[in-house]
């Protein structure tokens, strides 16, 4: 400061050079941002305009702007309609179970992970859990598939063998809650357990060496230092997965049970709805406007969940 | 770490953690090794026994068929490919620029450029507009363009190396920048050299994203040249579906055009192996990257 008001004594043009540097280098930094902000504007916000569609009756001679208004119609339709109430009721239900056995098992995953100490171990169990992250649900339906088709699949070659009866599996809808609650558990525990992991590496470890020497075994430990030592980061991911409660992975409701009408029950949630109305088997507007409903009710709750460990963990772990 | 408390004691409890583990590792890994052995079974082996992870004999006839007239998958492969390629790469360049510029405080439209970046993550019209803008306004139906553009930015990948950039020393950069250097000159020449790691990062997690990706494909593409393997896979897993349906009611209508169990599985494996071999480096980025990201909340 001190150095630049010499300078601009001794200097005139020094004030004007600097400033003409501020507005070159802003040029530079707004030719860098351009081209990602342009892609940004043309498949981000230029759509946004269509979510009108919502509010219509859609009919294709008039388009998204020419059909007719009709107000709340097609969400008071969603919400009495059987089709969408499933895929609803579906969407938060499957969700929900996620969320519980997904935060779980990896906690528990993380802790058991950190009492391992030989590093080959540890590294062969960390790759060994974290290559389903890397499938596509393609690539799952097919496993899915050779395990559980009706005729030849392995796991009714083995129920043939220990003398139980073979299921078809494809056209009994009752196991695939457990089926889709399973999948969902082995493609992302090994994320989730990494994470979880990653954060008990760095708890102080002199806290443990203090449990120690007071005498308190693992298990004490785990329960009086690492958990609540990870309660924050459970309750972000918690609040994290409780923002996307509207929004269904359509992968694997989609492409895991193969379209099977007999599955249709259990596997159909506001994404394949949503799909369904784009193919023409739903009414589109309606589509529409479930899928709005799934925008506008994720952007409130992550708001929400964000508000809330902003105010009680503080800003650095908000995501904004 | 905690050395001194767990050195130098056989624990049983140990066991029953490696139990637990083993048993894991071998749920990950054993189905995706039926699938590479029933592509590698011998096909009376399979009608026999159903699809087994110890198969009577082996073949490779199914790679052989699959070879004989791959026109299809080649096709496929190459769409697939061309897309990874210049996705990844074209969308890593673009995300660092913006990250970049969004990074650096005395960029003054860092404010709004940032909020709508963020507010995009957050809000998205939703796949019935989007279908109705791309195709009808855009007229990119059936289109590479299609396949490609929209992966392009993704707002949490310009989120997370934005903040990997604030983490660089910004007196180097503002030293570079008094010495006459262009902010330009700065990204290219300074910026990205020393970013390679958390480009890395971000790069796999994009081919990742561009090799694993459907939907596109079913709701955009007509042509069967210009599906990505993940859906022509999924249509081939289908299709030979209601083959077998159909083939209970004649058995000898086409069936040769359509592929055999093995078949399928070995185009289940030509899709997925060039991700595998990915694995490794992903592995060992993406890890670190999480950790780092995860310390940091």
């Amino acid at each position: 400061m001190v150095k630049a008001t010499i300078a601009s004594k001794v200097l005139p043009g020094f004030r004007k050079s600097f400033k003409k540097n501020s507005l070159r280098k802003n040029v530079d930094f707004t030719l860098l941002a351009l081209p990602a902000f342009v892609l940004l504007l043309f498949f981000n916000f230029v759509p946004m305009p269509g979510i009108t569609l919502a509010f219509k009756n859609y009919n294709f001679v008039d388009g998204i702007f020419g059909s007719p208004w009709i107000g709340m119609k097609n969400f008071h339709f969603i919400f009495s309609t059987p089709d969408a109430l499933l895929a609803l009721k579906n969407t938060i239900v499957y969700n929900a179970a996620f969320i519980v056995t997904g935060i779980g098992g990896s906690v528990i995953l993380a802790i058991l992970l950190n009492e391992i100490l030989s590093r080959g171990f540890l590294k062969f169990y960390q790759t060994a859990i974290f290559l389903p992250y890397f499938l596509s649900w393609t690539i799952v339906a097919y496993i899915v598939f050779a395990l559980l088709d009706n005729s030849k699949g392995m796991v009714n070659s083995i129920l043939d063998v220990i003398g139980m009866q073979k299921v078809e599996w494809y056209f009994e809808p009752k196991y695939w809650f457990l089926i889709n609650l399973f999948l969902h558990f082995w493609k992302t525990m090994g994320y989730a357990t990494l994470l979880n992991y990653a954060y008990i590496l760095s708890i102080d470890p002199s806290y443990y060496e203090a449990a120690s020497i007071d005498g308190a075994n693992r298990f004490q430990m785990a329960m009086k230092i690492t958990i609540p030592a990870l309660r924050p980061i459970i309750l972000i991911n918690f609040l994290g997965a409780l923002g996307r409660i509207f929004n269904a992975d359509f992968g694997q409701f989609f492409l895991v049970p193969m379209e099977s009408p007999s599955l249709t029950g259990v596997s159909s949630v506001l994404d394949t709805y949503v799909y369904s109305a784009l193919r023409g088997s739903a009414d589109l507007g309606m589509g529409a406007a479930a899928g709005l409903f799934q925008s506008i009710a994720g952007f409130v709750l992550v708001l929400a969940a964000n508000f809330i460990i902003r105010y009680r963990y503080g800003r650095e772990q908000a995501m904004f | 770490m905690i050395t001194a408390v767990k050195k130098g004691k056989f624990r049983p409890g140990n066991l029953v953690i490696h139990g637990v583990f083993t048993f894991l590792a071998l749920g990950c890994i054993v189905p995706m090794l039926l699938v590479v052995i029933l592509s590698v079974s011998d096909t009376k082996s399979i009608v026999e026994h159903g699809y087994s992870l110890f198969p009577s004999k082996l073949s490779i006839e199914a790679y052989q068929y699959i070879f004989r007239s791959p026109k299809l998958i080649l096709d496929s492969y190459g769409t697939t490919l061309f897309v990874t390629i210049v996705g990844t790469g074209v969308g890593l360049i673009l995300t660092a620029m913006i990250a970049y510029a969004l990074s650096r405080r005395d960029y003054k439209l860092a404010g709004i450029v940032g909020f709508l970046v963020f507010f995009s993550m957050l809000f998205n019209a939703g796949m019935i507009p989007n279908y109705i803008i791309f195709t009808k306004y855009y007229l990119m139906k059936d289109t590479y363009w299609i396949l490609i553009l929209p992966g392009l930015i993704n707002s949490w990948n310009i989120i997370l190396l934005r903040t990997f950039f604030f983490d660089l020393p910004q007196e180097v950069l503002e030293s570079a920048s008094i010495d006459g250097c262009s902010e330009m000159r700065i990204f290219w020449q300074m910026v990205l050299p020393i970013s390679k790691p958390a480009l890395a990062t971000i790069g796999l997690m994009m081919m990742l994203g561009y090799w694993n990706e459907w939907t596109r494909s079913m709701i955009y593409i007509d042509t069967e040249s210009k599906y990505m393997l993940q859906y022509l896979l999924y249509k081939i897993l289908r299709n030979a579906e209601e083959m077998m349906k159909d083939s209970q009611v004649g058995m000898s209508l086409g069936a040769a055009e359509f592929p055999s169990d093995s078949a399928k599985m070995a185009m289940a494996v030509i899709a997925a192996g060039p991700m595998m071999f990915v694995f490794p480096f992903f592995q060992k980025y993406f890890v670190r990257g999480i950790t780092s990201g995860a310390v940091k909340g």
